[in-house]
């Protein structure tokens, strides 16, 4: 107590040195505030001059997408972009969720000691590999083999469904992880409660540690969405690089983040339009993930239930 | 006690990354820049320094830069850019002075840029340097033996709806068609547009749109009714998983693309001369002497390193002798 005295009295070394750390801190966590302002800020030049020339209703409610056109067949429409965007991860999800919840569940609740320490570092292993390698899969051998020689499917080479299904290959791991997570923590007590008052393990597991952990389960399924919308890899080789507004998986999709990647690697020139349009809609893609992300917070709030 | 320890080590090692990465700010720029000058200046003495402005079309650009990459390992000291306005683009250019060699998909034109450059005071060498071809493909099993510019037209022309090839001459497959075609931004987009719907530019949208070529190939060659057209080298490339069709430009000859046929323009109107026009001005300059020199000698294998048809033998000494003069 004596110590803590005399520190306030003359500012000695130490408390110069707690804050000296305390800046070295704050540094590290301003980097990533300052890089998002950035971020935001570059978009929103190049954006806004954008809509210098393109009028926000015709970007917004428009039905076609052919920037890359001479000017008379141009047209800014980015709902195809919007549509293929979230087709694609309807796709993915359709595939990933049941997956990725149910192994998730087997993994936290069912599985013996034994096969988890097999199935866990497989798990791992997937979530490393690179998005490249899954859209080289997709592309060489998930479309050609499985859905055109094995399901005799009508597919074309480039595909949603063959992109979607990748793509929620690619998700199970980030969803299978963290429901396991938010699975396990349920305290021990719910599980032996449930025992007590007759209930199987399928009926504890489905009905008691399934909702006790709910929130955690929200949130897993929130970011394996927002993995896939972001994804852009698999997407733009095995997807397609059409803007297309249809329902058939069979036809090719374009989705926001691989009609960037796909216009960036051509030579377009710096300061036309459709130069712009890679900014127009990474901004749009970008308000699409913090919409995401902020319904995420809310969801995982509603839900949260407290065991203390 | 102990927190304190971990703070101190934290803090050190933090202190010590923020002082690295601070002092390598400082010296690196210094130190490159030291040496940069230093090369140059030595170098004054026997070796080639300077800089070269190429601009002009996008479909010799690949060219121009396989040649500038090949060149600037034998002699460092000289900076290349290769910039891409197009062929108009590039006279503009070049006939107000801003290049020192203008990149062209096409002869320049005797009543526009002739003129131009007449005003801008530029003489200038016409040197061709490689020949383009574009190659029509199909799915194998979409055996097309030969098409009319006419019914690639229909099919490829702004606002067509066509769906199969029978949709545009009833004698051809009835096979539900699945397009591909090279990006917008690319010269054989620009080089395809104007050829076969007659104005650069002006195409179908609804097709599946690539800069990557290998990736048109993948899509024809694994689409039942794929149907597509790239650069001719890529189709070479993957000769064995497509079917090749020939183009009969309207007098009922169907020819199809092979070295030979692009070589001798006889494949119309899909095969074409690339040219260079170095400025007589420039080329007193030793560094672009040296580079159009090098270009000529090795044309043929810096076409093979860009991916396009090479001159012939004769056409190669054709372009020697037009850079002798």
């Amino acid at each position: 107590m004596g110590h803590r005295t005399s520190m306030v009295r003359r500012p000695s070394g130490r408390s110069r040195f707690e804050g000296a750390v305390k800046g070295i801190l704050f540094g590290a966590a301003a980097v990533s505030v300052l890089t998002t302002i950035a971020i935001v800020f570059s978009l929103l030049n190049e954006t806004l001059s954008f809509f210098g020339d393109v009028p926000i209703g015709d970007f917004l409610f428009g039905t076609k997408w052919t920037p890359q056109f001479a000017a008379d067949q141009q047209s800014f429409g980015v709902l195809p972009l919007v549509w293929g965007t979230l087709y694609l991860t309807g796709i993915g999800l359709i595939v990933a969720i049941p997956v990725g919840i149910l192994s998730g569940m087997y993994l936290s609740e069912f599985a013996p000691r034994r096969v988890r320490k097999v199935i866990k570092p497989i798990l791992e292993v997937l979530a490393g590999v690179p998005t490249i390698v899954f859209g080289y899969f997709a592309l060489t051998f998930f479309t050609p083999e499985v859905l055109k020689n094995g399901l005799g499917l009508d597919v074309n080479q480039f595909n949603a469904l063959s992109a979607g299904i990748v793509l929620g290959i690619l998700v199970v791991p980030t969803i299978a992880t963290l429901v396991e997570d938010a699975m396990s923590s349920v305290p021990q007590s719910l599980r032996e409660g449930s025992a007590g008052l007759g209930a199987n393990r399928v009926q504890t597991a489905v009905r008691v540690v399934f909702p006790a952990a709910l929130s955690g389960v929200v949130a897993a399924l929130v970011l394996g969405a927002s993995r896939a919308i972001g994804e852009t890899v698999i997407i733009l080789i095995a997807g397609g690089q059409q803007a297309n507004l249809s329902l058939n998986p069979y036809e090719s999709y374009q989705s926001m983040a691989a009609f960037i990647a796909a216009t960036a690697r051509g030579d377009i020139p710096t300061g036309s339009i459709k130069y712009e349009t890679i900014f127009v809609v990474g901004m749009t893609l970008f308000v699409f993930t913090l919409i995401l992300n902020m319904v995420s917070i809310r969801l995982v709030r509603k839900y949260r239930q407290v065991y203390e | 006690m102990r927190d304190n320890r971990y703070l101190l080590t934290l803090a050190i090692s933090g202190a010590l990354a923020f002082g690295v990465v601070a002092c390598g700010d400082d010296e690196e720029p210094t130190a490159s820049g030291g040496d940069s000058t230093e090369e140059t200046s030595s170098e004054g003495g026997g070796e080639l320094s300077g800089k070269i402005a190429i601009d002009g079309s996008s479909t010799v650009a690949p060219f121009a830069e396989a040649a500038a990459e090949l060149f600037q390992e034998e002699n460092p000291g000289v900076q290349i850019t290769v910039g891409t306005s197009g062929t108009g683009g590039g006279f503009e250019k070049f006939c107000a002075g801003e290049t020192d060699i203008s990149d062209a998909s096409r002869a320049i034109k005797d009543d526009e840029e002739v003129p131009l450059c007449e005003e801008g005071g530029i003489e200038y060498t016409e040197v061709q340097i490689a020949n383009d071809g574009i190659a029509v493909a199909t799915n194998k099993d979409l055996a097309v033996d030969c098409m009319t510019v006419d019914a690639l037209k229909k099919v490829w022309n702004k606002g067509s709806k066509i769906k199969s090839l029978a949709d545009a001459d009833p004698e051809l497959p009835d096979t539900e068609l699945s397009l591909y075609g090279p990006g917008t931004d690319s010269g054989t987009f620009d080089f395809f547009t104007d050829a076969i719907n007659g104005e650069e530019g002006v195409s179908r949208e609804d097709y599946e749109a690539s800069e990557d070529d290998n990736q048109l190939v993948t899509g024809v060659s694994g689409d039942e009714g794929g149907f597509g057209y790239f650069g001719f080298s890529y189709y070479e490339a993957a000769a064995d998983k497509l079917n090749l069709v020939g183009v009969d430009s309207g007098d009922g000859n169907c020819v199809k693309p092979s070295i030979e046929t692009i070589q001798d323009g006889s494949y119309t109107p899909l095969s074409r001369p690339l040219f260079m026009y170095p400025g007589k001005k420039a080329m007193e300059r030793p560094e672009v002497k040296a580079f159009m020199d090098f270009v000529t000698t090795q044309a043929p294998m810096i076409a093979e390193a860009a991916k396009i048809v090479p001159l012939t033998d004769e056409q190669l000494t054709e372009a020697q002798g037009a850079l002798a003069q």
